[in-house]
């Protein structure tokens, strides 16, 4: 069938001004923030549970695969659309509202399309926030945390987002709706809930999201230590870690970054410094006090010239503002980037950031980190003007190498971003064929023809050799 | 351990009905397994406690005991709780799934798990997750597995994650308290149980904020007690945390129960089970994906027939 009875049926399943088929709308839903490029056929943007289950069986009925898409901040190339004919993609983004909230019980429902930081701000007063905070919180929607698992600075006390989920009602591949989970602790039945969340949009498409609401702490602390060197830095991670001490955050920016993000948000960070630690420490007030003191003690053990506590509000929101706005400062130095997310064991921080310095510098590339350092989740950021000759075969070959390291220093290949377009063929250099088989069991049972958002995560087969440069024909990191 | 995974794995093979047996606390949940099924045993010991990445790899037929014990050594504790911790082992506690009273604040189990190494029905070594605190590298196949009573996959070995032993944890008894009231106003408390007339707190942390706490939210009307009171009955029922507020008036206060406030766990004999129903049962397209996920993962029926994680909120065998 042809893509205009295809527009038309979507037209009569949702309303004709909310399905998309002109060349600019389709350039932009081409990709998420990956730039790693698909073509999409469509681009509807449903109201209800209903309107995307009726897009999806129209989508069954046309032989076409589909894509969900949330805000598309995505990095892996989850939202960008494949297939051996051209998906639609199902856009959340007008599903946004907050259903429910239940300060009792601590949870709320909420679509799809609720942006992060907009739910953490709308429950603050009731003293509640959503715990996941990824450097999007901005822009990124509750059902691309659910799809990716998404992390953030806070998750290393807190948790990743399948520890804040409870309940998801779900759209699968044949349109049927099914809710996975539930409001009580023990649902009856396999977790499908677990299986679900970080499924990166191939085993359906969340409507409504039951997300567990946490206490804001009544009392926090983020201490700021800067040190001359890289090591020393590192070491301290490992320090406090060592001493039975898990921060709510444990942050590092090396000198690269911290110099672009003080010129750009003037936080107050060190621009002398060779790396900086911001850890946050929360709770009550006696225990976040002594707490205070150790890390304190730890960093100095380690080297740090110099430990600030942030004396307010104020001066926290500005670190973090800092920290978290590090992507767009970047850009003061070249204007394209390719940021990665590995995960290395954390005692191995200071010779893998060696090893990684070294790949960027002996192919005279530009690279900063900015990462969760706590628990191990590596942010190497490349940073580049794709225009220069030579140089994107440049990065893709850093990229390659970083994979490689930090797999062979006993990590793996994704801390919160995910698998998408961008990792799918290094699939292989973690998991065996069965392994991989396996986990196509779980995509099969739930999509049993491929429909849900095809050609991610699990390589495509034949010969595998965990090559990342192979992308498909167009796409480009 | 890798011989000790090959020949688990051998001994699994490919053919016939097989169950892995543990400490068998908890062998009749979800059903008995069928005559006829050969039981096998999983590797047991710790393989290796990394304190400064808070991990600990173990194989799967060691008990919580030794568990503890081994990771306690370098300050650190697994999230893990059974009522005989001699006994049950990490694998079978897993493949139920069901954690203890501690859940408030340790969360469920399946968050402790970072990585499991299982057999396919076909014979063949799978591993899924990672040694790693945080990971989102292909599909949580940990988070179907936990509880799902060995019907999948025979897990062999497993890494979990460990937490820093906190400088205390003391429990406190009162009666008369709204327990709902005391609960919302501790700042993440470990534990507080119910049984509709006795309230009692499980705080953990640093020494100073809980004496805070016991002076500021629980008050007089609590005084310490040495541990948390005994499981009520083997039995359990899950309810959403609000509708615990109902169980004195539907489960009545002489029948033994104990429930879990902010979680919505009520522990119990079957004289008090049978006033809790369950909450409603998933609907049909969720019974739909287990039989195409079983269909998958254990074509023949081989693993644990005679059982089904349909049967656990039935509370059989419990």
């Amino acid at each position: 069938m042809t893509t205009a009875a295809l527009v038309r049926d979507l037209g009569v399943a949702l309303a004709p001004d909310r399905v998309r088929a002109g060349a600019l709308e389709l350039a932009l839903y081409e990709r998420d923030a990956s730039m790693l490029t698909g073509q999409a056929s469509v681009v509807c943007f449903p109201t209800s549970a209903g309107e995307v289950s009726a897009a999806v069986r129209v989508c069954r009925d046309h032989g076409r695969p589909f894509v969900p898409r949330g805000s598309g901040t995505g990095l892996a190339g989850g939202a960008t659309p494949l297939g051996q004919v051209a998906p639609v993609v199902i856009v959340t983004t007008k599903m946004n509202k907050i259903l429910e909230v239940d300060s009792e019980q601590r949870f709320a429902w909420v679509e799809p399309g609720v942006l992060n930081l907009d739910l953490s701000t709308a429950v603050a007063h009731l003293g509640l926030h959503f715990a996941p905070d990824p450097s999007s919180q901005q822009s990124c929607s509750v059902g691309g945390n659910v799809a990716n698992n998404s992390g953030g600075p806070h998750c290393l006390l807190y948790g990743v987002t399948s520890a804040h989920v409870l309940a998801m009602e779900v759209v699968l591949a044949d349109g049927s709706v099914v809710v996975l989970g539930g409001i009580d602790p023990e649902p009856e039945g396999l977790d499908l809930r677990g299986a679900f969340v970080g499924s990166e949009g191939t085993m359906g498409i969340a409507t409504r999201i039951a997300v567990r609401l946490t206490p804001l702490p009544p009392c926090v602390a983020t201490l700021l230590a800067d040190f001359s060197t890289i090591h020393d830095a590192a070491a301290a991670v490992t320090g406090v870690i060592a001493a039975g001490i898990i921060p709510a955050a444990l942050e590092m920016m090396d000198a690269t970054i911290v110099e672009v993000v003080e010129a750009y948000v003037h936080a107050g960070f060190p621009t002398d410094a060779a790396a900086v630690l911001l850890v946050e420490v929360d709770g009550l007030r006696g225990g976040v006090d002594v707490c205070t003191s150790d890390v304190e003690a730890i960093l100095k053990a380690h080297g740090a010239r110099e430990v600030r506590v942030a004396a307010d509000a104020a001066e926290r929101a500005a670190w973090w503002k800092g920290r978290k706005s590090a992507f767009g400062a970047i850009a003061r130095i070249a204007p394209n980037y390719y940021l990665h997310d590995c995960v290395i064991p954390r005692t191995r921080l200071v010779d893998v950031l060696d090893e990684v310095g070294r790949i960027a510098s002996s192919r005279d590339l530009v690279l900063g980190n900015v990462f969760h350092a706590g628990d191990g989740n590596l942010h190497p950021l490349i940073v580049f003007d794709r225009r220069a000759p030579g140089v994107l075969e440049k990065v893709h070959e850093a990229g390659r190498k970083i994979i490689e390291t930090c797999v062979a220093a006993g990590g793996s290949l994704s801390g919160e971003h995910g698998i998408g377009i961008e990792k799918r063929e290094a699939m292989d250099l973690v998991f065996t064929e069965v392994d991989l088989e396996a986990q196509k069991w779980l995509r099969d049972a739930f999509d049993p023809e491929g429909r849900c958002n095809p050609e991610k995560i699990l390589p495509r087969g034949g010969s595998r050799c965990g090559d990342i440069s192979s992308l498909p024909p167009g796409a480009w990191v | 351990m890798k011989d000790a995974l090959r020949s688990f794995a051998d001994q699994i093979g490919s053919e016939g009905p097989v169950a892995v047996a543990g400490g068998k606390t908890h062998w009749g949940v979800g059903g008995w397994p069928a005559t006829g099924t050969k039981e096998v045993a999983a590797p047991v010991g710790v393989v290796a406690h990394e304190p400064a990445e808070m991990i600990v790899r173990v194989g799967a037929g060691t008990t919580l005991e030794e568990l503890r014990s081994t990771v306690e050594e370098g300050g650190q504790f697994v999230a893990l709780e059974a009522d005989d911790p001699s006994k049950a082992t990490v694998g079978g506690v897993l493949a139920v799934g069901l954690g203890g009273y501690r859940r408030l604040g340790w969360g469920p189990v399946r968050d402790s798990v970072l990585e499991m190494t299982s057999v396919t029905a076909g014979g063949e070594v799978l591993r899924s997750g990672a040694p790693l605190v945080k990971n989102v590298t292909g599909y949580d196949l940990c988070r179907l597995f936990v509880g799902s009573l060995g019907t999948l996959a025979l897990t062999g070995e497993v890494v979990l994650r460990c937490r820093p032993i906190p400088e205390a944890e003391t429990w406190w008894v009162g009666e008369g308290a709204d327990p709902f009231a005391v609960a919302a106003g501790l700042y993440r408390p470990l534990s507080v149980l119910w049984n509709g007339i006795h309230t009692w707190v499980g705080l953990a942390g640093y020494r100073v904020d809980i004496e805070d706490q016991a002076r500021t939210v629980l008050g007089r009307a609590f005084r310490p007690a040495e541990r948390p009171p005994p499981l009520p009955g083997r039995l359990r029922r899950s309810l959403t945390p609000r509708d615990l507020r109902a169980l004195p008036s539907t489960a009545g206060v002489d029948r033994p129960w104990l429930a879990q406030v902010g979680v919505g766990v009520v522990h119990c004999g079957e004289a008090a089970a049978e006033r809790i129903g369950p909450v409603g049962p998933p609907s049909s397209g969720v019974w739909d994906l287990h039989r195409a996920l079983k269909e998958r993962f254990d074509p023949a029926g081989r693993l644990n027939p005679g059982r089904s994680v349909s049967g656990v909120a039935a509370g059989a065998g419990v």
